[in-house]
């Protein structure tokens, strides 16, 4: 049975319908990338995923149970939790604050020292920075507070969004190290890239997905080396 | 020149009880994005309570704290919940939706009229209270007793409520809320129960200064209004969401109140207390001490 199951599921924002028809699986356990091209649809794949969107026909479970008429906290309190596109920190809030906030949910709040404790092993530059405001730190650091917020709420899935975006190349290494090492630690993550080559190194699985459709879908190892991936996508 | 430091004086005590009043709004603002303008008029029903609570039982008018400010946390608490949230939820892709600010407008007139209806037009006051027409002597300056108290219950509530906003979960997510409503339902957060507890805090905090300022202040039921107008100016003075700022704001309207009517005629120290709000909207929009960031 796959942790996350979507099933032919359509999403619109208004009349304009973005996402077609469209089905995924992520096992628990794995790591799986969405790829695509600029509004293909993986955002809004995932903000429906959360609860943010509605789907208009379909249906999405979690660990068995539909979660696709739940609300967005509902959604955070049975363990998928979305670190959003363009990192969307508490702007005026410290890094550990913000950090803070992330263990909200009930499932997290008990152990919110615990956990905070484990995120600063994981990211310690965030524990040197933990008092620093937000919006005052670089766009590598945001990034790694986007994660350990998103941390903090104790998934069982991690879904993130572009999480390289705008990084400096240094710096993407060391988010997609991180990645791995979140995974390797036993935490399911269903990620989105544009960091194609990346991203479907460290993945099991991989979806791409074309105007609101999945074109194509397989082992990462035999995407990379797919000639359409490697054209549209790698640039080769 | 003893004059002016009296005037001074006066002036930063009763201003930091118009202050006081801003505060539930400057709360409201930075959390909903909305303006309350029913505010005055809970700070009118807050008048009323203190007012039937300090009659009826004859107990220290600041005693009746401690059953006003829990009681108008639950008004604004549920006020938000049964009427004002509904439009939130129909209109839950507009960022700042107008319709809540008509609604505001209605639970005004509801309430101003339903005092009228039910109290009278009258004017009333505590006129017996122990703290009726005090004055501290100092050398040979009078200062205020009443509006003494209620600047230190200004600042005590304002310390209060800031220490709540930086170290408690509720805090937390409230201003999490008021930063990025979408970011803090990622987490968990459900926004619509933030709402109820910011109207809650700020309805309390009226209920607060309504207590501040029953012993020494005319009740009736347009009051609210006077409070209104002023409270507008005094937050976007002191920054939209600030309430240090709120304080501050209110602090310079009364000193410009108290101190001005030496120098000029008191319609000057109105135009001049505009003149300063339209400064600030030019100079400064977001206000003395309020920060600007991409929401
Ligand atoms: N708020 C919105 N309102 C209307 N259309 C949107 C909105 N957000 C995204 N879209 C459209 O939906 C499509 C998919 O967008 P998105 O999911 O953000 O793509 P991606 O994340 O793959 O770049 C695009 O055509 C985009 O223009
Ligand atoms: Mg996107």
């Amino acid at each position: 049975m796959p942790l996350l199951e979507v099933n032919n599921i359509d999403v619109s924002y208004g009349d304009v319908q973005v996402i077609f028809d469209l089905s995924l699986k992520v096992e628990k356990g794995e790591v799986v990338s969405i790829i695509g091209g600029n509004g293909a649809g993986k955002s809004t794949l995932l903000r429906t995923i959360s609860g943010l969107m509605s789907t208009s026909t379909g249906s999405i479970s979690f660990a068995d149970q539909p979660i696709h008429n739940h609300t967005p906290e509902d959604i955070v309190t049975c363990g998928i939790i979305h670190v959003p596109e363009g990192r969307r920190l508490f702007p005026l809030m410290s890094v550990k604050d913000n950090l803070i906030v992330g263990a909200y949910n009930k499932r997290a709040k008990k152990d919110t020292l615990l956990t905070l404790k484990k995120v600063y092993e994981l990211l310690p530059r965030l524990q040197e920075r933990e008092s620093q405001i937000a919006m005052t730190l670089s766009g590598g650091e945001q990034q790694m507070v986007a994660i350990g917020r998103g941390l903090m709420a104790q998934p069982h899935l991690l879904m993130l969004d572009e999480p390289s975006l705008g990084l400096a190349p240094i710096l993407i290494k060391d988010i997609f190290e991180t990645v791995r090492k979140i995974a390797d630690q036993g935490t399911t993550v269903l990620m989105v890239e544009q960091d194609v080559k990346h991203s479907l190194s460290l993945s099991d699985r991989g979806y791409v997905l074309e105007h609101g459709r999945v074109v194509m879908e397989g082992k990462a190892v035999d995407l990379i080396d797919d000639p359409h991936v490697k054209e549209a996508y790698l640039g080769i | 020149m003893l004059y002016i430091i009296e005037d001074s004086i006066n002036g930063i005590l009763m201003g930091s009880i118009y202050g006081l009043t801003a505060m539930g709004l400057t709360i409201i603002f930075g959390v909903l994005k909305v303006v309350n303008f029913a505010h005055g008029s809970m700070l009118m029903v807050g008048m009323y309570l203190a007012y039937w609570t300090v009659t009826l039982s004859g107990i220290h008018p600041y005693l009746a704290i401690v059953l006003v400010a829990p009681a108008m946390f639950f008004f604004g608490y549920y006020l938000q919940n049964i009427v004002i949230k509904p439009i939130f939820i129909a209109e839950k892709n507009v960022r700042e939706p107008l319709t809540v600010i008509i609604v505001t407008t209605g639970i005004w007139y509801i309430l101003d009229n339903m005092t009228l209806l039910i109290f009278g037009p009258q004017y009333r006051s505590l006129s017996d209270n122990p703290l009726s027409g005090q004055m501290l002597e100092i050398g040979q300056m009078f200062i205020s007793v009443p509006k003494l108290y209620g600047c230190i219950t200004a600042l005590i509530t304002a310390l209060g409520i800031y220490w709540f906003f930086q170290k408690t979960d509720m805090g937390r997510a409230i201003r999490a809320t008021s930063m990025d409503r979408e970011a803090a339902s990622l987490m968990g957060i459900n926004q619509y129960k933030i709402y109820n507890v910011a109207f809650g805090i700020g309805a309390a905090t009226a209920g607060i200064a309504a207590v501040t300022l029953v012993p020494f202040y005319n009740i009736f039921p347009t009051v609210g209004v006077l409070f209104d107008i002023k409270g507008f100016i005094i937050v976007v003075l002191g920054g939209l969401g600030s309430i240090g700022g709120a304080l501050v704001g209110g602090i310079i309207i009364g000193l410009i109140e108290s101190v001005g009517p030496q120098f000029m005629t008191a319609t000057w120290t109105e135009a001049i207390v505009y003149g300063l709000f339209l400064v600030v909207l030019f100079v400064k929009p977001s206000g003395l001490f309020g920060q600007k960031h991409d929401w």
